[in-house]
């Protein structure tokens, strides 16, 4: 039956794609994305990794090992280090009260969290700098007990989390609000405490979602320029990160060392979007939440 | 340690004066309700009628603003749910979708302070106890994901006997499955309660459910609980017109209470009232209280709009003179055209006073 009426109709080429566009606007359509990707992303990476061996593999250490970069990489190292485990305690607690409680000013609180992405990292760098500089609204108090903020660690430490605070948040709220309280609520009728409860329950739902957050902050939070620009001072050798060690070898026309630098940011971008993709390709009903239930 | 299927001293649960309020709308009004030890109870009514708020208060997954909650001689108003020992069912089975069937039904063994917490052979011999239960052995390593609907509400059911819990508390246990589960699990938790004895509370919307499944049912409509009683008693004697409708199909008439007689529109209706009632009333009629006459004779007349089969009697829906529509149940013989103007004789009827 199906034979001879399939046999009757015109094949479906021939009479012309239904729901989709032709051909030709399909391939014209991807190429165009592909030249663009080429000629902005894929064409400056690989120049990033021309430009570092350029002296070849010998200048490409020295510039990594010269003890300004070394300090930079330390410094960022220990930035990342104290940011992101703060942004991830913070993301955690902010997302689980938007999604589990109801209260007053909640969607207040869900703009604040991403206030960082729409302020430009400078002026976000000179506000804490007018707050903790030494002549800063608190800054002074600090500076009376022998506490330097700005032009220091901790400025650049607070420059960081403003800046990466809102990746583990906006990442865990949609999961959490999607989940829901029921498995939480299942688990405290049955006699487990509220830390018992978010360990075997809560976490284990949202562990894929909150890596994948942790992932984005922490590259954010190493390739920071901008506010981390105005609070650091950029002292060679002690307030420098990565990215200003970059900026300034480079202002000293040093392109090797600078892109060599550079190249480890590169680096971490890369293994940031592989991880990214696998968690994507792996996890992905997990970080969309639901799906997988 | 008892036995799962073993009846256990089941304890009563006893509320006074519960309130609770939302947002200045009051969610439930001075609810006084005592379940008895062992006894299968139905908090029924429509959707915001309160029924599942009143469930979570007696868990202790909500706070009451006003009012006290009992288990047994134990005042339980002040114990964090964790304290509490219920068992807990939820609509959307709830179970942890990342743990297996048997981790599942452990879990609330598992988390017992190290004193408090049986041996790990003595968890396994327990879980596969309830499995057997709910009829569900060999599913012990299948994930959640790997059920149907019904599996995931048996499996809930034994997580939360799995604690051994003073009392279990289901709210819409059945209400996301389909009919036919649904039927299925209705005589299954009806058999499980046989063989526990918990004292047990459902929450349901469905008249059926509750009336099939339930000892006793209580009617909650918008915060008020209207009538406690067996299903028998809620059907024959509705104490308020809510409970009347809500528990089937009635008509309404106005009608007139003048020396001992109940009259609609001028003629007597055999139904008894006091001698000294007077005034005003409302007759509520089943289906079965109806019968149709010819034009002018009875109490009411309308037009036939409507002729169902209904098993082995015929269901008539008799649209009256002001478009509102009540259904009259017939013997299959009677012989009855769309659109044919009929008299309705009142047989019988709930008088409710209107004040």
């Amino acid at each position: 039956m199906s034979d001879v009426s399939s046999a009757l109709l015109p094949p479906l080429r021939a009479r012309g794609p239904v729901i989709t566009e032709r051909h030709w606007v399909r391939r014209l359509t991807i190429a165009v994305a592909l030249v663009f990707l080429f000629l902005f992303l894929i064409l400056p990476l690989v120049v990033v990794f021309v430009e570092a061996f350029r002296r070849g593999l010998g200048g490409y250490l020295a510039a990594l090992q010269e003890a300004d970069a070394q300090a930079a990489i330390r410094l960022t190292l220990t930035v990342a280090a104290i940011a992101v485990p703060l942004n991830l305690v913070f993301g955690l607690m902010a997302s689980w009260a938007i999604a589990k409680f109801a209260f007053r000013g909640k969607s207040l609180l869900i703009t604040l969290i991403d206030l960082p992405f729409s302020v430009s990292p400078v002026v976000s760098g000179l506000i804490y700098l007018l707050l903790f500089g030494a002549q800063g609204v608190w800054g002074s108090s600090f500076m009376a007990h022998g506490i330097k903020i700005a032009f220091a660690l901790p400025g650049i430490v607070l420059a960081t989390i403003f800046v990466t605070f809102p990746f583990v948040a906006r990442q865990l709220i949609p999961l959490m609000q999607e989940q829901g309280t029921a498995e939480e609520e299942a688990a405290l009728t049955l006699g487990a405490s509220g830390w018992r409860t978010f360990l075997t329950v809560t976490l284990p739902n949202i562990k894929w979602g909150l890596l994948y957050g942790v992932l984005l902050c922490n590259a954010r939070a190493m390739g920071e320029f901008g506010a981390v620009s105005v609070m650091s001072g950029h002292i060679r050798g002690l307030t420098n990160t990565i990215p200003l060690h970059v900026e300034i070898l480079y202002n000293e026309y040093n392109f090797v060392a600078a892109f060599a630098v550079a190249s480890l940011l590169a680096c971490l971008a890369l293994l940031t979007l592989a991880l990214k993709s696998y968690l994507e390709w792996r996890h992905g009903a997990a970080l969309a939440g639901g799906a997988s239930h | 340690m008892a036995h799962p299927t073993e009846p256990g001293r089941a304890v009563d649960i006893r509320v006074t004066g519960v309130t609770k309020e939302f947002g200045g709308a009051a969610a439930l009004h001075n609810i006084d309700l005592k379940v008895r030890p062992g006894e299968l109870l139905a908090l029924l009514g429509p959707s915001g009628s309160g029924k599942t708020t009143l469930l979570r208060i007696i868990a202790g997954l909500m706070e009451a603003d006003r009012g006290q909650v009992f288990f047994g001689g134990l005042d339980a108003t002040c114990l964090p749910v964790q304290k509490r020992q219920v068992g807990f069912v939820f609509q959307h089975y709830a179970l942890f979708k990342h743990m297996s069937v048997a981790d599942n039904i452990a879990y609330g063994l598992q988390v017992r302070e190290r004193a408090n917490r049986p041996p790990k052979a003595e968890i396994r011999r327990r879980t596969a106890e309830l499995l057997d239960l709910v009829q569900l052995s060999g599913y012990e390593s299948r994930f959640p994901a790997q059920l149907s609907g019904g599996q995931r509400q048996r499996v809930a059911l034994a997580r939360a006997l799995a604690v051994e819990p003073r009392v279990l508390l289901l709210d819409e246990p059945f209400g996301a499955l389909d009919a036919k589960v649904r039927k299925d699990l209705r005589a299954w938790l009806r058999d499980i309660h046989e063989r526990t004895g918990k004292t047990t509370v459902f929450v349901t919307h469905d008249q059926d459910e509750a009336l099939e499944l339930a000892d006793r049912v209580a009617v909650l409509n918008q915060g008020h609980l209207e009538q406690v009683g067996s299903p028998e008693d809620v059907l024959d004697h509705p104490s308020t017109p809510f409970v009347m409708t809500f528990l089937g199909q009635a008509a309404r008439f106005s009608a007139d209470i003048r020396d001992g007689r109940v009259l609609v529109n001028g003629k007597p209706v055999p139904v008894a009232v006091q001698r000294s009632t007077i005034g005003r009333a409302s007759l509520y009629c089943r289906p079965w209280n109806l019968k149709p006459a010819a034009v002018g004779q009875g109490h009411h007349t309308g037009t036939v709009s409507g002729v169902r089969r209904l098993g082995s009697l015929r269901r008539i829906e008799v649209s009256q003179v002001d478009g509102t529509k009540l259904e009259v149940e017939v013997p299959l013989r009677t012989s009855l055209r769309l659109g044919e103007e009929i008299g309705l004789e009142i047989l019988d009827g709930m008088i409710f006073r209107e004040d």
